[in-house]
């Protein structure tokens, strides 16, 4: 009897067995190709401000995008550590001949973080949400393709068909970082016309889910937000072990730059995003004094942020503010523009601002950027004789004592102003003011309130020169259309121009328009490097410099492998684990 | 006796702060925006009154290496101090022009006695040059307060009623300013070709102008009490008018009151003009100020590194201190004695 029922129990576990085998072997789960790590532990990061929201549809904040990011997953991504797309959520796809048609098959079998299956459904009512008009969200901009948005729809419960109004250059890299949305959650808010005011820190754990590694457990308003393994996450490592390796990951908000260095070097926390380089020095010079070293500091090398001195050449200014339009009409002349151009030391801004760790830049492609810069531009060395002949062939002139005067004798001299919060830009705008005073320019430099700076420069046009950054989170120049196109929004040395004001803006806005719609890569970046070589140039804007990434993590941290895309140190949290000590 | 001794020692480090500052020109060797970009960080150089076991005058100084960024390549070399040499022309206290400095190096050489900021900008050069404007904030937005609160404290004083209901409500309304958020607005609507000197000069007389109310209201107080005296009495019975004994008897009598309060405020606006710049608010790079010198010291890397970049707060100590020791003997007199006239003596005789 006795054996009949150890039997009965030994069939059961074998059933029960063989029961979860097959539902693990219709998972059609990632594997990810990091060193195998063991699980367990926790890491803390911290962030400069708490995130306000968890909903990745109305995200807006870099905070609250690097936890959604974590709690969610994409269909294609683009791998940081390459820069090129891979497959996520999406198993396969392909293309039509023509470009216009995507068919996305997705993985099989796999679950939200609340253990409910993941199906074509969700990834369409995630697609509604974003291209709503009336949620409004960010990410809306990124789904329309010549202003009309793409068309998702679903073929069957694991693939879709996704239709796009026009053929567009690489379109697998808009998917990237759009959440697919748990629609059993969230579809009567999306009825109520609530799903806008979804997911607020409050919510509480159960009644948000997502894809990615990460589930939320708890907020402490001002504290921490802690996150805990998603125990249904669909990565797993070489050996089948299911991703991600750790238990715990706490965001707690530190309020500055230094006070972030200075938890990490207390141990506090165990991974620190990004560093000026002074607080690098310094805490390299710190881990030198430890034996063993407790900390891994590592200079990914140039990121994606260009910065550059930017000249007033709008054309609105012309009689609303007529000292400024005055002042245009220097900055409208190219050989201004390429004297101001040689006349900076850019090797002495990498060097004095970023204490070595940046790129010079003479264009806005920064060295960073593997896939699309074009290396064949000159970088011609700062000279200032160069600038002063340059000058004087435009007809400016010295007076007696060495100002630069104009052709009808007015004394070149305007405000450079900056945002008072970047000390980093303030320091370019000081370095620049010295070097721009060799050709006889007086230069007065006014750090301003940032909203005030950000209004004048976008809004009413009242500055004469500003030192400004960009920073697109891809590679791709698509991230840039906004920049570079006559009608874009960005636009910064002409905003709202009515049509092209000069025939190389004309080419420019040709090329972008037109690598936009090839699908060819090679073809594209003739057509990229065209345009970066123009900026280069005709100068729009003068390139200056890109500061590195620099990161830290704490030495026994495994799989580290930070990147110059965002978010540097995070974007493989899923294979992060910690050696045994 | 030790106060008279604390006393003196105030007066003393003030009257020469004051000089040093106000020539700065000739007690600086270099120009305060002067990039010496291959030296950014350099410390405080070295004098050296003995070489080889000689004593050595003028003395040596040795050139500095690379900054921060870089290491020493070579043995640096040794260079003679000289003083009283023609250098970068100057003026002093911005009318007369002279080129004369107290010690200079002489090109290619270069002597920074105080090191070198992130730019490689001659930090004692910066220093003296930005004491004229963190001192000349200090004075002038004191100046300001005061001008207005004598008039208008006097005035609410002595004739009370409905003009000292006026003026204490306007001193209520001024405590209650949120000045800082009018600062902030200020400097936003500037137009931006006003040069730096004139924004924070119009920065500094609006501090002044907010900051009349506290010792107008102390000066009221003092009027008020003095209006019941004897000689105010007899001077009215005698026919003269009320701006004859406000000039003659009462402002006269606030005297102690208003040299103490000037002692207090002068650094109230010297911090002000620390707190704004340090801010990013006041005095604006590349023009030297205290506040905007001490920015640096924000980040973690400078103060772990580079402690001479807090030398505007360690040189902002003995002179608070100083004005706290006049402010304490300003106490002093108005508790003993009542007369301006032997205040003054007793200040500035001995």
């Amino acid at each position: 009897m006795r054996d009949l029922v150890r039997l009965a129990r030994a069939s059961w576990w074998v059933i029960l067995l063989c029961t979860a085998c097959l539902a693990t072997d219709s998972e059609e789960s990632m594997v990810s190709p990091g060193t195998v790590g063991r699980c367990g532990g926790r890491i803390v990061v911290a962030q400069r401000a708490e995130a306000k929201t968890l909903n990745p549809v109305t995200a807006l904040d870099r905070p609250s995008r690097e936890v959604i990011q974590r709690l969610q997953a994409d269909l294609i991504h683009i791998n940081r550590n390459t820069q090129r797309t891979e497959p996520a959520l999406a198993k396969s796809w392909t293309i039509s001949k023509d470009g216009k048609e995507y068919v996305i098959h997705l993985r099989r079998g796999i679950r939200f973080s609340d253990g409910q299956p993941f199906d074509a459904d969700d990834v369409v009512f995630s697609f509604r949400a974003y291209l709503d008009e009336k949620l409004n969200s960010p990410q809306r901009d990124l789904l329309l393709i010549g202003g009309q948005p793409i068309a998702v729809e679903k073929i069957d419960a694991t693939s879709i068909r996704v239709r796009l109004p026009q053929p567009y250059a690489a379109a697998e890299r808009i998917f990237d970082g759009l959440a697919m949305l748990p629609r059993h959650l969230l579809e009567k808010q999306y009825a109520d016309g609530q799903l806008g005011n979804a997911w607020p820190l409050s919510a509480p754990p159960d009644q948000l889910a997502g894809l990615g590694p990460f589930r939320l457990k708890k907020y402490v308003p001002g504290q921490a937000l802690t996150l805990e393994k998603n125990p249904y996450y669909w990565k797993k490592d070489v050996k089948g072990q299911r991703l991600p390796y750790l238990d715990e990951l706490t965001f707690i908000p530190v309020a500055s730059e230094d006070a972030e260095a200075l938890r990490f070097e207390a141990g506090d926390t165990d991974i620190l995003n990004r560093m000026s380089a002074q607080n690098f020095a310094q805490l390299s010079k710190d881990a030198a004094k430890q034996n063993p070293s407790k900390e891994t500091l590592r200079d990914v090398g140039p990121g994606l942020e260009y910065n550059f001195l930017l000249l007033n050449m709008n054309d609105d200014t012309a009689g609303r503010l007529p000292e400024i339009a005055r002042k245009e009409a220097w900055f409208r002349q190219l050989e201004f523009r390429r004297a101001v151009s040689l006349a900076i030391d850019r090797a002495g801004i990498v060097r004095l601002v970023y204490e070595g760790r940046g790129a010079p830049l003479w264009s806005q492609v920064t060295p960073g950027n593997q896939l699309w810069r074009n290396a064949s531009l000159p970088e011609p060395a700062q000279s200032t004789d160069e600038a002063r002949e340059l000058l004087k062939r435009a007809g400016f002139t010295w007076t007696r004592d060495g100002a630069l005067t104009d052709v009808s004798g007015q004394v070149v001299e305007f405000t450079i102003i900056t945002s008072s919060s970047n000390a980093q830009r303030t320091q370019i705008a000081n370095i620049i003011q010295q070097d721009l005073s060799k050709l006889g320019m007086q230069v007065r430099v006014v750090p301003l309130e940032f909203r005030s700076f950000v209004q004048r420069v976008t809004q009413s046009h009242d500055y004469e020169a500003a030192i400004m950054g960009l920073a697109t989170g891809d590679v791709d120049p698509n991230g840039d259309m906004n920049v570079w196109m006559s009608d874009g929004a960005t636009h910064l040395w002409n905003l709202g121009e009515k049509k092209p004001a000069t025939p190389w803006e004309a080419e420019m806005d040709g090329l972008m328009r037109q690598q936009l719609t090839t699908v060819d890569f090679k073809a594209r970046k003739k057509m990229y490097d065209r345009v970066q070589q123009i900026v280069a140039e005709q100068l729009p804007v003068i390139c200056l410099a890109s500061p590195n990434i620099l990161v830290g993590a704490k030495m026994q941290l495994q799989n580290f492998r930070p990147a110059i895309l965002e978010h540097y140190t995070l974007h493989n949290i899923e294979e992060l684990y910690w050696a045994p000590k | 006796m030790s106060r008279s001794w604390g006393r003196r020692a105030g007066v003393t480090v003030l009257a020469g702060a004051g000089i040093v500052v106000l020539f700065a020109g000739f007690f600086a060797p270099y120009d305060p925006s002067e990039q010496n970009r291959k030296f950014p960080y350099t410390p405080p150089m070295r004098v050296c009154f003995f070489e080889a076991g000689h004593f050595q005058f003028p003395p040596l100084v040795y050139s500095p290496g690379a900054g921060r960024d870089g290491g020493r390549t070579e043995e640096p070399p040794a260079i003679r101090l000289r003083f009283f040499e023609r250098g970068t022309p100057y003026r002093i206290a911005g009318v007369i022009r002279w080129d004369r400095h107290l010690f200079e190096v002489g090109d290619p050489g270069k002597f920074f006695l105080l090191g070198t900021d992130a730019l490689g900008r001659d930090q004692w050069s910066r220093l003296l040059y930005g004491g004229q404007v963190t001192l000349l904030a200090g004075v002038l937005g004191a100046g300001i307060a005061l001008l207005l609160a004598v008039p208008l404290g006097a005035m609410a004083g002595y004739f009370g009623g409905w003009a000292d209901a006026l003026v204490m409500r306007m001193v209520e309304l001024f405590l209650a300013m949120p000045w800082l958020y009018l600062l902030l607005a200020t400097r936003a609507f500037l137009p931006l070709r006003v040069q730096p000197r004139v924004a924070f000069l119009l920065v500094v007389a609006l501090t002044g102008v907010l900051g009349w109310a506290r010792p107008a209201r102390l000066i009221r107080g003092v009027a008020g009490s003095v209006r019941e005296r004897d000689f105010v009495i007899a001077a009215r019975s005698a026919g003269a008018g009320a701006g004859w004994i406000l000039v003659r008897h009462i402002v006269p009598q606030t005297a102690s009151v208003v040299l103490t309060q000037a002692a207090l405020l002068i650094p109230q606006y010297m911090l002000a003009e620390v707190t704004l710049s340090f801010l990013g608010l006041g005095m604006s790079d590349p023009v030297p100020s205290w506040g905007n010198m001490l920015q640096a010291a924000q980040q973690y890397s400078v103060l772990m590194n580079d402690w001479w970049m807090l030398a505007p707060g360690v040189v902002m100590i003995p002179i608070f201190w100083s004005f706290a020791v006049l402010v304490d003997s300003g106490h002093e007199q108005v508790e003993f004695r009542h007369t301006w006239k032997s205040f003054a003596r007793e200040r500035l005789g001995s």
